[in-house]
């Protein structure tokens, strides 16, 4: 390749000078504007602020997210649509705009971790800085810096997207479609993480410190900040646009694209999980951005919508905030529930205890998601009215993950239980989440959460439930989903020594955090007073086993993929469609359409079937020379369309 | 397909209930007793804090049965009927769900969530009852100190200033809180109640101080750089030796301006 069509190509080499390009541009343009307004020409801050938002655009339009539209409305000709960038044959595809979901999948997988052990390392500060009163290695100002990296890395770059990820491999999979609704979308959906996820990290080296106001950047703290707060701000708003795009996908996919006979109540859990998931996405997450357009209007341009002094309104923003934030919890949430469901029918060799009721309690989740968020609030000064209805709300909400959490105890019962890698994180999930579930109940109580709200107490509950829960369930996937992905088995020993070490560091880590939280110690602090000494430093110690144990995971997951032994098309003889194509998949996923003819869990039925690879009924027409994978060649909304009616048909 | 789904096979003999329940019930005895015994909160300072306190108790004793019964299923399962050499092929029974049984675990845990809502609430009114001779105090937050304002003794308009806050034992209190810059919160954990103190807002609670003694004010709120240092002390004192203090601090007050 020439140095030229290097340069000028779709790819990270493009993108680079192209992000320097966007800088120039929003250089330039701040100084023209401030010169047409009569200011100082040179303004660091403003033109950081214009930077932050022009550089990513222009990255995303250099690394080729952008190219075939851009080809397509100037008219000239587009590459044939036929997924011909599908599949990655070398490591250097995942650094490049691909289409292929699988691609993708893995692309938001791995991103995804490396700002997870970015995150940990974050909190491995935190710890160290907590491990002895008064103040160790770092300022007041940096530690507030390091725990608000740490959650808004956690939340925003690993959790949500790690399970978009997961989804995105596996979902196609299981409905028995060749790829997602809209694959560019995805992809540039993908290429906007490492956007917001640089854009946090880098905010350490802002002048003034990152952003230091927690992953709540409450207003009108963050809007008198240093200039860090900008990469949060701007940061959320890649993240979020990334967030929704994806859920669109889904939900196109979900509706669109199902394989033949594959009716919503023959779906697995984990689509009825990500369907709900994106549902909640697609309605609350537009509110966190707005939030934080707010906060940027705000910061670089005076619009006082938080400065009361100005007729603005300071608890508006939590509103706002906990609006999406809430729902947040969720989307953290049900793509975990997916997994588990998934993951425990296999391995308990059982149907799914009470599918329907696990499909309704779901959307139930979504529904009653909405009427809570306001728990967050119950210290914040707002009307006090306001507490009651929100405290009901929050206690009922329990009852449909009450039924969820039961139906998997059901599951359970009277199976047969191959307690290996995968299942163990999955049961692990079950009574961790158990946990965090109770001290939910505990804190929609308003009284109880006056005293604890904005304690250690809190701290705890949410690391059982965004730890215990969302990240359980996580590994719990990941080790399942491994073998197809990688078409490698991973070490079940290395797997079983993670879970361990992992589960007994994490409880050591957070169950100390209940009570320090009851007895006084406020989060967010880079000093306490000396009675909480003994109890953090127990923490702290116990945290950092916690991170040691993430590297076993870390090898494991790497030397797997690079030499562990050959993976079966299905080591865990499940029925679900994924596992009926080779590992990895080919690269249209599936060689012959499915047709699905029964549930995807009736595990211990004699002869049951999810889905077969000739289409039920039509064994005539079958004779025609290769009709499958042409089918399955043809363009994405060709192959939905087709699915559509099909999926008509077999409602009727 | 054949090999996805195994023979299925009911195995391991009938559950022992009995003996299920005996450890359920003994465990959830065991937890409870650790959950009432170990020492969560601190001193109990205010009236607020009593029925705060019981509340949690009650708490305590509703949760720890449902972990023990997630437990017990959990671990009880692993026991019996985990995967042993020679069953690699084998499934489970094909139970698909129990009508009865989902309603069971619907309604029963609604109807205890709604039983502690409804004493939740009851605790509610009871810790935010406002009582007949309460004082006011006026607190103000700042990076990064509070400051106190106390009513003039004479029934003007100008308030008594005090940077630490001194209260008498066995009068409610009826604290209105405001802030200066960014939001704060108001926090007394020996009196169990906090509330955010919120630019261009007046938010507050009322408190009953019923025991003498030096107790902690926190910042609750992450309010900036020096968020974990804005922290000082209320002194709940005698009446008579309240009303010293504050004569003086009206004095003092008066003669610095």
């Amino acid at each position: 390749m020439t140095t030229t069509s290097v340069l000028r190509g779709p790819g990270l080499v493009r993108a680079g000078w192209f992000t320097l390009l966007g800088i120039a541009f929003a250089t330039a343009l701040t100084v023209a504007i401030r010169a047409a307004y009569g200011y100082e020409l040179l303004d660091g801050e403003a033109i950081t602020i214009v930077s932050l938002i022009a550089a990513p655009l222009f990255f995303l339009v250099g690394i080729g997210a952008f190219d075939e539209w851009f080809y397509w409305a100037a008219g000239r000709p587009t590459r044939p649509d036929d997924h011909s960038s599908h599949g990655a044959h070398s490591w250097h595809d995942y650094f490049k705009v691909n289409t292929d979901h699988k691609v993708i999948g893995i692309q938001y997988v791995v991103t995804s971790f490396f700002f997870m052990l970015v995150g940990g390392l974050l909190a491995m500060m935190v710890r160290a800085e907590l491990a002895a009163p008064g103040s160790q290695f770092v300022s007041s100002n940096a530690y507030n810096g390091l725990f608000s990296v740490h959650a808004s890395l956690m939340i925003f770059l690993f959790i949500i997207p790690v399970f978009a990820g997961l989804a995105n491999y596996v979902l196609p999979l299981m409905i028995g479609a060749p790829d997602m609704a809209f694959p560019r979308l995805n992809a540039l959906s993908f290429w906007m993480l490492p956007i917001a996820g640089t854009m946090m990290t880098l905010s350490f080296f802002a002048p003034g410190g990152s952003f230091a106001t927690g992953w709540t950047a409450y207003a009108p703290l963050s809007t008198e900040v240093p200039l860090g707060q900008m990469f949060f701000t701007i940061g959320v708003q890649f993240a979020g646009a990334s967030s929704i795009a994806t859920a669109l996908n889904f939900l196109v996919t979900i509706i669109t694209m199902r394989a033949p006979g594959m009716s919503f109540f023959r779906m697995p859990l984990l689509v009825w999980a990500n369907f709900s998931t994106s549902l909640l996405v697609v309605i609350a997450t537009p509110f966190v951005a707005a939030s934080q357009f707010f906060v940027l209007l705000d910061y670089a341009l005076d619009f006082n919508f938080f400065v009361p002094a100005e007729a603005g309104d300071v608890l508006m923003y939590q509103h706002v905030f906990w609006f999406y934030s809430h729902p947040a919890v969720y989307i953290m949430m049900l793509p975990g529930f997916g997994i588990v469901s998934e993951i425990l029918a296999v391995k308990a060799r059982k149907p799914v205890f009470g599918y329907r009721m696990m499909a309704f309690s779901l959307l139930a989740i979504v529904l009653l998601g909405f009427t809570v968020w306001a728990h967050h609030m119950f210290v914040s000064g707002m009307q006090s009215w306001i507490r009651v209805p929100m405290m009901v709300t929050t206690a009922i909400i329990a009852v449909p993950t009450g039924i969820k959490i039961f139906s998997w105890l059901a599951t359970l019962w009277r199976g047969v239980l191959n307690v290996d890698t995968p299942m163990l994180w999955a049961l692990g999930f079950l009574t961790m989440f158990t946990l965090g579930g109770i001290s939910g109940v505990m804190l929609a109580m308003i009284p109880l959460t006056i005293h604890v709200s904005d304690t250690y107490f809190i701290v705890a509950h949410i690391h059982y439930v965004l730890f215990g829960g969302s990240l359980f369930t996580i590994y719990a996937g990941v080790y399942y989903w491994f073998p197809k992905m990688t078409g490698r088995m991973f070490d079940q020993t290395l797997g079983k020594v993670h879970f361990w070490l992992t589960f007994v560091a994490f409880n050591a880590t957070f169950a100390p955090m209940h009570l320090i939280g009851v007895q006084g110690m406020p989060r967010r602090v880079a000093d306490y007073p000396e009675q909480f000494a003994n109890w953090n430093l127990v923490i702290s110690i116990a945290s950092f086993v916690l991170g040691l144990s993430t590297l076993i995971f870390v090898y494991n997951m790497v030397a797997s993929w690079r030499g562990g032994p050959k993976a079966s098309s299905n080591p865990w003889r499940s029925l679900t469609l994924e596992w009926q194509v080779s590992s990895p998949p080919p690269i249209f996923n599936f060689d012959a359409v499915p047709t699905v003819v029964g549930g995807p869990y009736e595990y211990g039925v004699p002869g049951a079937v999810h889905g077969v690879f000739k289409p039920a009924g039509h064994e005539a027409e079958e004779s025609r020379p290769e009709p499958e994978p042409a089918r399955a060649r043809e363009p994405a909304g060709a192959v939905a369309a087709g699915s559509r009616e099909s999926s008509t048909e077999s409602r009727e | 397909m054949a090999s996805q789904v195994g023979e299925s096979a009911d195995r391991g003999g009938p559950v022992r209930w009995p003996v299920l329940i005996a450890i359920g019930l003994l465990s959830s005895v065991v937890g409870i007793a650790v959950g009432l015994l170990i020492d969560w909160f601190p001193v109990q300072a205010s009236g607020q804090a009593k029925p705060i306190d019981t509340l949690w108790d009650v708490l305590v004793i509703a949760s720890v049965p449902m972990f023990v019964l997630v437990q017990t299923v959990v671990l009880y399962s692993v026991y019996k009927w985990r995967m042993r050499p020679g069953e690699e092929e084998l499934d489970g029974p094909p139970i698909h769900g129990n009508t009865k049984l989902e309603i069971i675990w619907t309604a029963l845990p609604a109807i205890l969530l709604v039983s502690l809502v409804g004493y939740a609430y009851v605790v509610l009114t009871d810790i935010e009852d406002a009582r007949a001779n309460s004082m006011k105090v006026r607190v103000v937050g700042e990076q990064f100190a509070w400051t106190y304002y106390y009513p003039s003794p004479d029934g003007g308009d100008k308030e008594v200033a005090a940077s630490q806050l001194y209260l008498p034992v066995g009068r409610q209190v009826e604290f209105d809180i405001q802030s200066k810059d960014v939001i704060h919160d108001f926090w007394i954990p020996a009196f169990r109640m906090k509330v955010d103190a919120v630019p261009g807002v007046t938010t507050g609670y009322r408190a009953d101080p019923e025991r003498i003694g030096d107790y902690p004010v926190v910042c609750a709120e992450l309010c900036g750089l020096g968020h974990s240092t804005m922290r000082s002390t209320v002194h709940v004192l005698d009446p008579a030796e309240f009303d010293r203090w504050f004569r003086t601090q009206a004095r003092e007050a008066e003669e610095s301006q």
